[in-house]
């Protein structure tokens, strides 16, 4: 069981309520760093001191954050309105158990009963705003007396491993996150690495401009959890990435063409030390790598990411191996870095 | 034993129609100190007696409380880049709107977990992409390579849904399959509250298989038992979100009383009798056709047997986060027992010849 994973997944840190994550990532590694600091949008920063050999600054970024649900309202039979905090698919929070605000109160979404449907409701996508989390309130005073409007609620999944993968909320990025954790437990290296364990990446990349801002590296890296699509279909969807197929590097997403030369250098850096690798099929979404490539005069940067299949749900899916690959592959990347690699001439 | 530890041993266990055969050494074990002697009988049902005090030959009052519940069956295999994916198909009246990123159980030649996924919308053939997912689309993730799925499940493979038994604020709980081991509880409490108070009749207390298909075990058991009268006992639409019609009734209000064609009114009255004795508060639900559940069967079997029907409020019901308040179930029990304490010899003599009466004059 990799207790890492874990304990990262299974804590919670919706977009901008991060708290619990960032106590338990400074935990991890405060041993292993010589400066942490938390910024003012709540980004755990750490410097972690190179042997001085290179006089590179180097950031390596994950987000902590995770996508969740806010409370709006509470009804009058007790039960919770709310809205999405990060991108859902309306399909994805029906029959869903969450753990509302700072008591982890027990919460479920439920629905008509089908029996009671016509068939055209049968056939409906039930919206966002029709739902409404039930922690089993009598009224709406007994649910005031415990759930506060604002407050954050987050799925349930207690992390488990079938075979070489791996279930649980959350792996989108705590899965980073962990690997992140990694590489500041290693040996030091030739540069000055800091450390970001950024915020409201899900509400739109908001933590990492600022953390990129503050440290102002020459060039930085992004691990992150990539949604993987490789499920049977009728049509050629063509998957972007493939669970058990070793790391992913993005080239181009929806907003960010990433840095070739440092793209360039991941994929040699796989090829020389025989590790598997995955070019994400060039398309949408984002990451952080798009709003550190465009701080202050621009920073090179570039993405490694583990695939994860079911994003967005409390039932994400992750190959065991694929992330300990992106571990190796994101550390043998840092070792071989070089000032060369990222200069202009 | 706490109702909470109850329901969670209970509803923890799989056990989708058809395939009963992990929760009934379950429920053997909660009511092997409550009863005389257990069977289990052609179809799967678990049959366990209570010998009542009364003169022999006793008449026998049939208690039915389905232990099946809804699940999936695996219809292919399908090979997807080197890994294997489970298609399936529904066992009982899923929600498809609800199936999605769910943990299963698949019982294969060994137990396999799982996860539901499916393609999002937008890569999803046109038609389909503004409706709820389907069966055509979602499927099982075991997370394995083909090689060993292949190994490991057949076509027709069981599959439950996975969610443990959680505590709500109060004494609500939620979780799967209280649909319907709510009852199989409550039969549990009524068999402990009958330990101490004397009946007369033979109490026959049955766990049933497939309610949730097509009430199997509720035509063969009542026809093999020959019960003077019989009850079902079943969830019922709790109020709540989307729900809050005719016919729905709050959690934490009570044992509801059945009436309508699958129930004979003397058993109605019975229960409304015994309420009041333990001054209980209870509802009345109607049905106007069938009540869907075993009550339907029981009615019919042989020369037709005289039934009653009590259902628990249940949110979300045949969902992984059905909810209700546990309170509800122990007093389900304690009134089913205290109905069963009232029974004498002459009571189906008593409830046909109202019967008889009326169609004299």
């Amino acid at each position: 069981m990799n207790e890492l994973l874990k304990n990262l997944t299974e804590a919670v840190g919706v977009s901008s309520n991060e708290k619990e994550v960032r106590l338990l990532i400074r935990n991890l590694i405060a041993d292993h760093v010589d400066e942490w600091h938390v910024d003012a949008m709540g980004n755990l920063l750490a410097l972690k001191k190179g042997t001085g050999a290179s006089p590179l600054r180097v950031l390596v970024d994950a987000h902590m954050d995770e996508v969740g649900l806010m409370i709006t309202d509470v009804e009058s039979n007790g039960t919770l309105k709310f809205e999405g905090v990060g991108g859902f698919n309306d399909r994805t929070l029906l029959g869903k158990v969450v753990q509302v605000g700072p008591d982890k109160l027990i919460g479920v979404i439920g629905a008509r009963p089908v029996h009671l449907l016509k068939a055209d409701q049968r056939n409906s996508v039930v919206k966002m705003d029709a739902m409404r989390i039930d922690i089993g309130a009598k009224n709406k005073e007994a649910a005031n007396s415990k759930v506060k409007v604002g407050d954050y609620a987050a799925f349930v999944t207690e992390y488990e491993e079938l075979g070489k993968t791996a279930v649980g909320k959350a792996f989108d990025n705590r899965a980073g996150c962990a690997a992140l954790i990694e590489l500041l437990r290693g040996r030091p290296y030739p540069f000055d690495l800091y450390a970001s364990f950024s915020v409201q990446e899900e509400v739109g990349l908001r933590g990492a401009q600022v953390a990129a801002y503050g440290i102002n590296p020459d060039a930085a890296l992004v691990l992150e959890c990539t949604p993987a699509y490789d499920l049977p279909n009728e049509n050629d969807v063509s998957p972007n990435v493939a669970l058990g197929q070793g790391p992913s590097i993005y080239v181009m997403d929806g907003v960010t063409i990433q840095d070739p030369r440092l793209v360039a250098h991941i994929t040699r850096t796989a090829v020389a030390h025989g590790l598997p690798f995955q070019i994400r099929q060039p398309g949408g979404g984002g990451t952080n790598t798009a709003v550190i490539q465009r701080t202050r005069g621009g920073i090179p940067a570039a993405t490694i990411a583990v695939p994860g299949r079911h994003a967005h749900t409390p039932t994400m899916m992750i190959d065991l191996d694929d992330y300990a690959n992106v571990v190796k592959l994101a550390e043998a990347t840092l070792r071989g870095l070089t000032p060369e690699i990222i200069k202009r001439n | 034993m706490d109702t909470f530890k109850l329901l969670k041993t209970l509803t923890e266990t799989g056990a989708p129609s058809g395939y009963e055969e992990q929760i009934v050494p379950v429920v053997r074990e909660l009511w092997e100190p409550l009863v005389d002697t257990m069977t289990v009988d052609r179809v799967g049902s678990l049959i366990a007696v209570k010998n009542g005090r009364g003169p022999e030959p006793r008449p026998r009052l049939l208690l039915a409380a389905h232990m099946d519940e809804i699940g999936l069956m695996v219809t292919h295999i399908v090979d997807h880049g080197g890994n294997g994916f489970l298609r399936v198909t529904n066992v009982g009246g899923v929600d498809r709107r609800q199936v999605y990123a769910q943990l299963v159980t698949v019982y294969g030649r060994k137990e396999l977990h799982g996860v539901i996924g499916c393609l999002p919308p937008p890569m999803l053939p046109e038609e389909r992409r503004d409706k709820p997912y389907g069966f055509e689309d979602l499927v099982i993730d075991l997370g394995l390579p083909l090689a060993e799925v292949a190994a490991n499940v057949s076509i027709g493979d069981f599959v439950s849904f996975r969610q443990p038994l959680r505590k709500l604020q109060g004494s609500r709980v939620s979780g799967k399959a209280l649909d319907n081991r709510a009852s199989v509880a409550a039969v549990t409490v009524c068999l402990e509250y009958l330990q101490d108070r004397r009946h007369d009749w033979d109490v026959v207390a049955v766990a049933t298989v497939q309610e949730e298909t097509r009430l199997l075990g509720a035509f063969t058991s009542a026809f093999s038992q020959r019960p003077d009268a019989a009850v079902a006992l079943d969830v019922t639409f709790g109020k709540g979100p989307g729900a809050n019609d005719e016919n729905t009734f709050d959690l934490g209000g009570g044992p509801v009383i059945d009436l309508g064609p699958n129930v004979h009114p003397g058993l109605y009255k019975a229960f409304l009798d015994a309420a009041e004795s333990l001054e209980m508060s209870v509802s009345t639900a109607t049905h106007a056709r069938y009540s869907g559940t075993d009550a339907f069967g029981l009615q019919i079997a042989r020369d037709g047997i005289p039934t009653g029907l009590l259902g628990i409020p249940l949110r979300y019901m045949h969902t992984m986060v059905e909810s209700l308040d546990t309170k509800d179930v122990e007093r389900t029990g304690r009134l089913l027992g205290e109905m069963i304490a009232g029974l004498d010899a002459d009571f189906i003599a008593k409830i046909t010849a109202a019967q008889m009466e009326e169609a004299k004059s």
